[in-house]
């Protein structure tokens, strides 16, 4: 999978998470979770949850607060499944 | 002198209707929400009759977001969102999306317990070890102000936002503590009702009891027999009711519709002394409870026009008619005319005050005083206190101008509030 695909990916995963519409359409791998999509710190555990699931990873809580942008999220995920 | 505090908005997902319109029209004809319940059934409940309200996926697509639906398992809230929502909705009240809190408005919405299927679901993962894949709703939906914590961030409430728990008078109590914020003049409007879950993990410890009625799984619709010879036990209910208490002078500066007025009320406990128990009433506190709530609302018993009771449809039902008839000093023919909605219903529980209340409430806007059903066959010992006329078993059309609403709970705990039509 390509960083492309990986973060089309991310996106259907975060979409219902966000309720700033125009920040998830311009969705960069800069774009913050909190800052720019406006989404509840507590549902990055659901999209920890939701990452898990889509791509068979585990994520420890020490990856998990870190990832708090898109280009944090893909790192981790392309270092997990590397590690596959 | 005493602050005026009225009602302008009401809410109700209730087994027998959701929504106010629904609801007005199955009090007036006798329509029942007791059902059969395969689930209560297939666990071997002795009682597998119950009251639910029926929520369609639509309705629920109005209050919540898809997001907020996601894992969402918790029916006493749900009820209590939708009920809550109606009433703002219904006192004319906005719900916007603004900066700054509405610091005037509050809510105490009661419950008994919260989310008992989100709680039950949770309990499985952890023991198989998966706490860290619970998700990030679990405590919103569980604790036990989860109703009063969401309807606070929908509506945008800067006062008091809290969840208060008394058994089965926990909806009629939430209206009092509502009515004593704004006598106190530290909130303009309270939300004020109460919720309850449904299903076995909620009623199971009454089917343990035998409090529960047990010989009607054939026949739903006559299983709940308030004041009935034949009377069993209760039919375990749930749902939701929400009224919106209001200042007077708020309520006019706003020309809204006002339903009722609270005259006052009272509530207070046994103790579990003399013939109170944890689940038993003490008759002294209860006619104690009426006699104040009375004094409260500067009245006495002759102007009480009618009673919605508490009377679930058990032995307890004689009880409180003998209690109602020394607090107010009224008996046989001179007794006001009383109902109970357990028949219909079933004992909706935490939820019963709040739902019994908006019953109560209608019936003065409306002028009527709605039937008791199943109580062809009054039990003896009740038309030995009062004249069979003053329980009505057709819905009458009736204009009251005071109505006395009581509810008794688990731990010997009282609450009377007394509803006056309203005049300026």
């Amino acid at each position: 999978m390509n960083k492309q695909e990986l973060i089309l990916k991310l996106k259907t995963i975060i979409k219902p998470y966000t309720t700033n519409t125009e920040a998830f359409d311009n969705l960069t791998e800069e774009t913050d979770f909190i800052n720019d999509l406006s989404i509840n710190s507590a549902n990055l555990v659901d999209i920890v949850l939701d990452i898990e699931e889509t791509f068979d990873v585990v994520i420890d809580n020490t990856d998990m607060e870190r990832m708090l942008d898109v280009k944090t999220a893909v790192e981790i995920i392309e270092t997990k499944l590397a590690a596959k | 002198m005493k602050k005026r505090v009225v009602i302008t908005g009401l809410g109700v997902a209730a087994p027998n209707g959701v929504g106010i319109a629904a609801f007005t029209h199955a009090l007036k004809n006798g329509i029942s929400g007791i059902r059969h319940d395969a689930q209560l059934q297939e666990l071997q409940f002795s009682c597998q009759i119950a009251a639910q309200p029926q929520i369609s996926e639509e309705l629920k697509a109005r209050y919540f977001t898809e997001l907020e639906l996601r894992g969402f398992n918790s029916s006493g809230i749900l009820y209590g969102v939708i009920a809550g929502m109606e009433a703002w909705q219904n006192a004319g009240l906005p719900i916007e999306k603004n900066e700054e809190p509405d610091w005037d408005s509050g809510t105490v919405f009661g419950s008994g317990t919260s989310g008992i299927d989100k709680f039950r679901e949770s309990i499985y993962k952890i023991d198989d070890l998966q706490t860290r894949r619970l998700g990030s709703t679990v405590v919103a939906q569980t604790m036990n102000s989860g109703v009063s914590a969401y309807l606070g961030g929908k509506l945008g409430l800067g006062n008091q936002v809290t969840t208060n728990s008394s058994a089965c008078s926990t909806g009629t109590e939430a209206i009092l503590m509502a009515y004593d914020r704004i006598q106190s003049g530290q909130a303009k409007r309270v939300l004020a009702g109460s919720t309850g879950d449904s299903g076995p993990y909620i009623w199971a410890g009454f089917d343990a009891l035998r409090v529960c009625s047990s010989k009607y799984n054939e026949n739903p619709e006559d299983g709940s027999r308030p004041m009935s010879a034949s009377a069993a036990g209760f039919v375990p209910g749930s749902g939701a009711g929400a009224l919106v208490v209001e200042e007077l002078d708020s309520a006019l500066e706003r020309g809204a519709n006002i339903y009722a007025e609270i005259l006052g009320g009272h509530v207070n406990s046994g103790g579990q002394r003399g013939n109170g128990s944890m689940t038993a009433p003490n008759s002294t506190a209860v006619q104690r409870c009426i006699t104040t709530a009375l004094q409260n609302a500067g009245i006495s018993g002759k102007d009480v026009d009618a009673i919605n009771g508490h009377l679930t449809a058990t032995t307890k039902d004689s009880l409180e008619i003998e209690n109602w008839t020394k607090a107010l000093g009224r008996n046989g023919a001179d007794f006001p005319y009383i109902n109970s909605l357990k028949s219909l219903t079933g004992h909706c529980l935490s939820a019963a005050g709040s739902i019994e209340s908006v019953a109560t409430v209608l019936q003065l806007h409306e002028d009527f005083i709605f039937g008791n059903t199943n109580c062809d066959d009054l039990h003896p010992e009740i038309t030995a206190l009062i004249d069979a006329s003053k329980i009505p078993l057709q819905t009458l059309e009736r204009t009251s101008t005071i109505i006395a609403k009581a509810s008794f709970g688990f731990g010997d705990v009282n609450a009377c509030i007394l509803f006056k039509k309203f005049q300026k």
